[in-house]
């Protein structure tokens, strides 16, 4: 994966790879959508088509040894963080091949040596780790950031509200991505959180916190290189209240009662991270069409992969319970 | 040899470990200036620092959670939860990840972290600042749980709790902070899941944890001047649990006494009778006796909570039973 200029600029072909890895993201988490409905994938599912660009954004300004936990909704993170597709496809198939060997699954996809520290199912479950995490880079003076991926729903359990507190009180080097998709499964931002404007309660524990606009990677990427820098500079933590917006169900199969399909049908019209980015760079059809192809064979390659994987043997079960 | 009280063994294995090794710190509620609610942690902050001895806010998820993400980084984090009640907050971080991560991830993590918790009747703290719950952390595929119920036990397997690489649920027991032991000079770790034989006997096995060690060893003496010989054993580690030396100990004297201060219902004693019959039913003269507490929260009144859990002559009337039982 090409490395981007470090200052915050990027250039036209930065761009383009943002492009091509957020269709590969939209791609593959299509295919799983696909794979899931014809029976083939065990589990549960939750995609995040919509929030692409958050995923790239953030994951592309890290720095070598910076590490994220990511959430049920991981597959969009574990992609950008690094974690190639075909290990990523082979874990939702629960094979020994797999970026977490088969132990797993979507919920808890892992790559620690590429950083990714999990995927939790527990909304704001790992929270509290980045914290930890954080210090231990503190502590050891060494220039890495821990990012927690979360969404809005996670802001009103408590893992959230410690954590934050407590990064802040310790000035860790940790970045706080909410990724504010609006839905916290299937209850509204309305009826779930008293006030509109989420990064009220980072401000509340003193932290800086920076509204983005999710849709637009480019913003997304310069409010991370910021962050980081701030974190990474011993400033302390920084809350990303990102705006993004879920294009699909809460799960694979959400037959989506409690949304209306005006609302969901304009903002795949008008908030579409990949329309928008295309619009911008002005690429012209054919080599969108170009990249598609090239993407979809990586999918389709990944599914073979997966596919053609080992299945771990039943009592394979018992390993990996200690240390 | 020096002597150090229960409370001086934990904060020297503590201290010790700190000197040597800059990846273990400390971190919890009052630790630091106050020296902890048990007073386990004083002094240290004056040799450590406040980076090492770590204030927390009460916030026992985060604290919990912190200590769990530093451990998958590499350090040996030891946390205290000021009272095992407050494990109730911390147990979603405890059981969902520290007991998981390296599950989940296959293989790929560690997670050396170590919650030292204490708790127990005996003072009248009430149904929120004295219960003993062992049995919800031994029931978790993933941790190690150790309740330790002497000076030096404290202290060699705190040590070891601090260097296994698996996360550990540390319990103490409150009434024996006092209590007082000859120990080596040398720190000699004790390696998690070996119990230990208090008292050599011939004709009951007691196998109990804790407090009710103490209160097992005061009846073998009292058993001892009826002619009875008890053997006391502790298991120390619960999970893993030295499965063999208690079957071993029962083979000898064919009779099995399980204690603890916990409730007996579904308690950590009935896995060790079940553990004990299958192991060794052919050589069991009589069923074996569990003692426990009652099935009720823990009261305020004194002469209630003296009442509710076990005490010496609990643990005596379990021993006669199983006499009782006797085949000749």
């Amino acid at each position: 994966m090409a490395k981007v200029e470090q200052k915050g600029t990027l250039a036209k072909s930065d761009l383009r790879d943002f492009f091509r890895e957020m269709l590969l993201i939209r791609r593959f988490e299509e295919k799983v959508e696909e794979r899931f409905r014809a029976g083939e994938l065990p589990g549960f599912l939750h995609v995040a088509i919509g929030q692409e660009a958050v995923a790239v954004g953030v994951c592309r300004a890290l720095e070598e040894g910076d590490i994220i936990a990511s959430t049920h909704r991981a597959h969009g993170h574990t992609l950008a963080k690094g974690t190639t597709p075909n290990e990523v496809m082979a874990e939702l198939y629960g094979k020994l091949e797999g970026c977490s060997h088969g132990y797993g699954g979507s919920m808890h996809l892992y790559d620690v040596e590429r950083g990714n520290m999990g995927a939790n199912a527990v909304v704001g479950g790992g929270l509290p780790g980045i914290v930890g995490a954080a210090l231990a880079f503190k502590f050891r003076g060494e220039p890495r950031v821990a990012v927690a991926f979360f969404g809005d729903g996670a802001t009103n359990i408590g893992t959230f509200h410690e954590s934050l507190n407590l990064a802040q009180l310790w000035e860790v080097p940790a970045v706080f991505v909410c990724e504010n998709n609006h839905w916290a499964e299937s209850t509204p931002g309305w009826q779930h959180m008293p006030i509109e404007d989420v990064s009220q309660r980072a401000v509340a524990y003193g932290m800086k916190a920076v509204k983005v606009d999710g849709q637009d990677v480019e913003a997304v990427f310069k409010a991370t290189r910021r962050a980081l820098d701030h974190a990474r500079g011993g400033k302390g933590p920084v809350f990303l209240a990102v705006e993004t917006y879920r294009l699909v169900g809460h799960y694979v199969g959400d037959p989506q009662v409690y949304r209306s399909k005006e609302e969901l049908a304009e903002t795949r019209e008008t908030r579409d991270p990949l329309e928008h980015l295309r619009a911008k760079l002005e690429l012209p059809d054919d080599e969108v069409e170009e990249i598609d192809r090239e993407v979809q064979e990586i999918v389709e390659a990944a599914v073979e992969f997966a596919k053609n994987g080992t299945d771990p043997k039943p009592e394979d079960a018992l390993k990996n319970v200690y240390a | 040899m020096p002597e150090l009280s229960y409370r001086e063994a934990v904060r020297d294995a503590l201290s010790r470990a700190m000197r040597e090794d800059d990846d273990v710190f400390v971190m919890g509620e009052d630790i630091a200036e106050m020296g902890g609610s048990m007073g386990v942690t004083q002094g240290m902050l004056d040799e450590f620092g406040p980076e090492r001895v770590r204030n927390t806010p009460i916030s026992e998820m985060a604290l919990a959670g912190a200590a769990i993400g530093a451990a998958m980084q590499g350090m040996r984090p030891v946390a205290e939860i000021m009272y095992e009640d407050f494990l109730t907050l911390a147990t979603e971080q405890i059981v969902n990840q520290a007991a998981k991560h390296r599950y989940m991830s296959g293989g790929q993590l560690t997670v050396p972290v170590t919650f030292r918790t204490q708790g127990g009747a005996g003072w009248s703290p009430g149904a929120q600042h004295a219960q003993q719950l062992e049995a919800w952390f031994v029931h978790i595929p993933g941790l190690k749980v150790v309740f330790a119920s002497t000076p030096s036990d404290v202290r060699g397997l705190l040590w070891s709790s601090i260097y296994d690489d698996n996360p550990v649920v540390f319990f103490e027991h409150r009434t024996l902070y006092g209590l007082k032991e000859e120990v080596p000079d040398e720190l000699e770790p004790i390696p998690l899941g070996r119990a230990r034989v208090h008292r050599e006997g011939e004709d009951v096995t007691v196998i109990a944890t804790g407090r009710l060690v103490h209160e097992a060893l005061a009846a073998a003496k009292e058993a001892e001047q009826d002619g009875v010989s008890v053997e006391v054993v502790d298991p120390r580690t619960l999970q893993p649990l030295d499965e063999d030396a208690l079957i071993s100990s029962v083979k000898k004297t064919n009779r099995c006494v399980v204690a603890h201060e916990a409730v007996t219902r579904m308690g950590f004693g009935a896995e060790v009778a079940a553990v004990v019959q299958y192991g060794a039913f052919d050589w069991l003269d009589a069923p074996i006796e569990r003692v426990g507490a009652r099935f009720t929260p823990l009261p305020f009144a004194p002469v209630m909570e003296e009442w509710v859990v076990p005490h010496a002559n609990d643990v005596l009337a379990a021993i006669r039973r199983t006499l009782r039982r006797d085949g000749d």
